[in-house]
């Protein structure tokens, strides 16, 4: 990482917004794994690691309800603004939250 | 500064709720150890009475787990038996050899099951109830079919073992030497009632009698014998007769020990850094077997260990009894006696006892059989002394009747409890955190409450008081749920109306049924969607498309995720028959796709363990190519129909077998279900094909066909119960599609069709299979939604179908760190 570059964030073009299944989520891989880019019911989109906090599940494979998806190996529910663990086992865990702007219907992937 | 040391020697119940205190005050103030004998985490131990009846499993009932121990910064020893005390070096000695040196110790060494010393104690098959070995050890003897079971002892305790063993299978006794079961918290009316449901439940009961040998052979239990010379035969012997508390490191140590290691009003022993907490305790002369005394005798700890001035004055008891269906509560001086007046009340048709004790215009006592709800409301009249004479006429119609008639406002009482009154004894839950829950997190239902605190998530002794505390925060907003469990938080409807519904009103998408059926959530949650999703799909075959995004990820890939987010790939074929094509076409995908597994099932197929998620396509067609189609072993739907090679090829086969599984699974493969569905078809009673642990089996006999039901060989282990048998195979194949979809109909999602069975009774599916009409109703409606889904959903996604699921949405990052 380079510590002179002002601006901190570059941005990457993954897609259309519409590529997202609505309550669905695709996979964009990069060298150090997969990034999981989510839709929501109300048309939000969000971006997390694809590594639940429990075990590591492919969480862009679970469920996506409200603002929230559950993972499909053991059922953790993550809240997708967040990226924490709600419920029962919210203070668990986080899925590290990655930037993701939408610019005229194009999803653009942040990276610090 | 370096901390105090504290150092627990017992990590169960008591041990740990100890520790639980005295964190919950001052979390900073000691570096704790804990040691345990047990090689596991802590947990419930008044909760193994489910787990044995198959109700609950060990992880529903640990109450700290791994993490809990890690984030307290708390040693755990577990495994590890402490031998000896030095009270002068002030170290304690384990069986490793170490010395752990402590400024406070706690004893919470619980207490020893008693065995009653009669001959042929030491033989196999003799144990106790006391933990989750012992569980172990029931539950292995319990999984043969045809096994008995004698409990020795008619408590409490005895009683759930019996029925937790009449559960698994096994025919069951409990030998009692009173002449009224559970004679300390019962009178002779209720333990008659109580006998009698046991019965009802598969257990049977010996009363006034004295055990006087366990008969053996060959090392093994083979009965018990009484002192009036009957004996009763059996496989299994529980001794379940009382505990003792557990006092030998004490009494080596040379604290003052009487029955139990004696305590004062702080817990302290006669060593002031010694204290002690739970079953091993007796203070005031009192040694107590339950589990509110012991929370109580933790607060008290947890408060001298850090500000020093708690009290405890001993405990009031009352109990209930963990059988599902048979609800009993008991308290006080339950029997009456001399200067008491009983009021009674009997309802013989809903078999309701309850009979509540006064003295001196106080409730001194009460027993309830049948309807115990109320339990909690004389339990708290009892212990507070209210003088109940004003209202003595409503007295034993409960509280919601007194009050209402009172003109009180039910949640008056509720309002007045301190936040840090306890609410959920079982996981020491305060009103104070529920309330924070509720009104934090927007929760409304039971269940969200349950999955945020867990308050009410273990015994649910406590269930009224946290609706009454979601009534308090928000008002008319709640609806307390009465009668079914909801499908999940989003609803307090549960399964049947909404099967209904989505019929009677024609409801054919789910915005369609959270609408109408008010739904609390915008897009519902990962409970209810593939349940609604289910729903839609069984009563609407032809018209309702699947919503994908309401699909668990194995059936919308069509493939098993595994733990390291790769796939398996499992090739039906049919009845379990393959061929060298078939063989060369897997052995060619295996090497081509680099496959890291390949492993023969249990239900006689190959799996293909290890694929990565965007081979999956090109692997199916592969297989396609060879004829091979999905072999849906991951649907909660039809899943494999096993067989033996019948007539073909047995010297003993009684009919085609193998001919019949085929046809079977070709006419039912596809067919979406509550739950995984799996068939078996055996040639004779020899029953290679295990038919009866199949969810629907079949027996070939000279004369016929034997249609079984409600097996399973899982988390449960259950045979199979006889459904009805048929001259045909025609009839076979008619019957079993239409217990099938009886089943795909009436069953709550998730549910195989065991638990089904077990809900709504075998009679129920005999009378709709052995009436005609209805059975050719269910099988054409069967056959009619098979028309649209004996399609193979992998030659659909070669062909391109829901392509994005097979690839990423972009690989522009591929080779970029993130």
């Amino acid at each position: 990482m380079n510590a002179l570059v002002k601006d901190p964030i570059l941005w990457t073009d993954v897609g259309a917004v519409t590529d997202v299944p609505l309550r669905g989520s695709r996979r964009v891989p990069t060298a150090d794994g997969d990034i999981a880019i989510f839709r929501t019911g109300d048309g939000k989109v969000f971006a997390l690691r694809d590594r639940c906090p429990h075990k590591g599940g492919p969480l862009s494979e679970g469920i996506v309800h409200g603002h929230a998806v559950t993972c499909p190996l053991h059922n953790w529910s993550i809240e997708l603004a967040t990226g924490e663990a709600m419920g029962a086992d919210r203070g668990k865990g986080c899925a590290p939250v990655v930037p993701l702007e939408v610019r005229e219907g194009r999803l653009f992937l942040g990276r610090i | 500064m370096t901390r105090e040391r504290l150092v627990v020697i017992g990590n169960g119940m008591a041990g740990c709720r100890a520790v639980q205190e005295v964190l919950k005050r001052d979390p900073g103030r000691y570096e704790i150890t804990i040691f345990g004998a047990e090689p596991r985490v802590n947990y419930d131990r008044i909760m193994l009475s489910p787990v044995l009846a198959g109700e609950k499993s060990f992880a529903d009932i640990v109450i700290n787990d791994e993490a809990w121990y890690a984030d307290n910064g708390i040693a755990l020893n577990a495994g590890c038996k402490v031998e000896a005390i030095d009270r002068i070096a002030q170290v304690v000695r384990v069986d490793d050899g170490r010395d752990v040196p402590y400024d406070r110790l706690i004893l919470a060494t619980g207490s020893d099951p008693i065995r009653l010393p009669l001959p042929g104690l030491d033989l196999a098959g003799v144990v106790t109830f006391r933990d989750l070995d012992d569980v172990e050890a029931m539950m292995a003897a319990s999984a043969q079919p045809g096994r008995r079971a004698v409990v020795i002892g008619g408590g409490l305790l005895g009683i759930e073992a019996a029925y937790g063993l009449a559960r698994r299978g096994m025919a069951a006794t409990v030998v009692h030497l009173m002449d009224v079961l559970m004679e300390r918290q019962l009178d002779a009316s209720a333990g008659f009632l109580l006998t009698e449901a046991m019965r009802a439940r598969g257990v049977e009961t010996v009363l006034e009698a004295q055990s006087d040998e366990i008969l053996g052979k060959d090392g093994r239990v083979t009965g018990l014998r009484l002192k009036d010379g009957r004996v009763l035969p059996c496989d299994l012997l529980v001794m379940s007769v009382g505990i003792r508390p557990s006092t030998a490191l004490a009494k080596a140590a040379g604290l003052a020990v009487e029955r139990g290691v004696v305590v004062d009003d702080q817990m302290r022993t006669s060593d002031p850094h010694i204290f002690a907490v739970g079953e091993c305790v007796e203070h005031r002369g009192q040694c107590y077997g339950l589990v509110a005394p012991i929370w109580d005798m933790c607060r008290t700890l947890g408060e001298t260990l850090t500000a020093g001035s708690g009290t405890y004055q001993g405990s009031v008891l009352s109990t209930r009894l963990k059988v599902s269906g048979v609800d009993v509560f008991s308290a006080g001086k339950f029997g009456g006696g001399e200067g008491c007046e009983d009021i009674v009340f009997r309802d013989a048709g809903r078999g309701v006892y309850k009979r509540i004790v006064l003295e001196g215009g106080k409730v001194a006592g009460a027993v309830l059989f049948g309807d115990a709800s109320d339990g909690g409301w004389y339990f708290d009249l009892m212990k507070s002394g209210e003088d109940v004479g004003a209202f003595r006429e409503t007295l034993v119609f409960g509280q919601a009747a007194t009050e209402g008639l009172r003109g009180l406002d039910p949640s008056a009482a509720v309002a007045a409890m301190t936040d840090t009154t306890e609410v959920c004894g079982c996981n020491g839950v305060c009103k104070g955190e529920i309330v924070r829950a509720i009104t934090d997190e927007g929760l409304d239902t039971l269940e969200a409450v349950r999955a945020v605190t867990k308050a009410s998530a273990s015994c649910g002794t406590c269930t009224p008081l946290v609706e009454k505390l979601l009534k308090l925060s928000l008002g008319d907003a709640f609806q307390a749920q009465t009668g079914p469990k909801p499908v999940c938080g989003c609803t307090h409807r549960g399964h049947d109306e909404v099967r209904r519904r989505i019929v009677s009103e024609e409801l054919k998408s789910i915005p369609a049924i959270m609408q109408a059926l008010e739904w609390t959530t915008p897009d519902g949650c990962s409970a209810c969607r593939p349940a609604l999703n289910y729903y839609l799909v069984c009563a609407w075959p032809g018209d309702y498309r699947d919503d994908k995004q309401s699909r668990f990820i194995n059936e919308r890939v069509h493939a098993n995720i595994q733990k390291d987010g790769t796939y398996s790939v499992v090739p039906r074929m049919w009845g379990g028959l393959t061929s060298s094509d078939e063989l060369r076409a897997i052995a060619d995908v295996v090497d081509k796709f680099d496959i890291p597994t390949v492993k023969v099932t249990g239900g006689q197929r190959i799996d293909l363990l290890g694929v990565k998620k965007d081979d999956l396509p090109a692997v199916w067609a592969d297989l396609n190519k060879a004829g091979m189609v999905s072999g849906h072993a991951y649907a909660k739907g039809l899943r494999t129909v096993k067989t033996c090679v019948g007539t073909d090829w047995c010297r003993f086969g009684t009919q085609d077998s193998t001919g019949l599984g085929v046809r079977l699974e070709k006419f039912m493969w596809g067919s979406w279900a509550p739950a995984k569905v799996k068939l078996a078809v055996s040639g004779c009673p020899r029953n290679c094909a295990e038919a009866t642990c199949k969810d629907i089996g079949v027996i070939c006999v000279d004369s016929g066909y034997e249609i079984h039901v409600g097996g399973a060989a899982g988390l449960h282990i259950k045979g199979t119960e006889i459904l009805t048998k048929v001259a045909t195979e025609d009839e076979a194949v008619w019957t079993i599609c239409a217990v099938m979809q009886f089943y795909r109909e009436n069953a709550w999602y998730l549910e195989r069709i065991y638990k089904w069975m077990d809900r709504v009774g075998l009679a129920a599916i005999k009378a709709q299979v052995e009436d005609p009409e209805a059975r050719r109703a269910l099988y054409d409606r069967f056959s009619y939604s098979q028309r649209f889904f004996r399609i193979d959903p992998w030659a659909e996604r070669v062909a391109g179908r829901d392509s994005h699921e097979f690839n990423p949405l972009s690989r522009r990052m591929e080779f970029e760190p993130a």
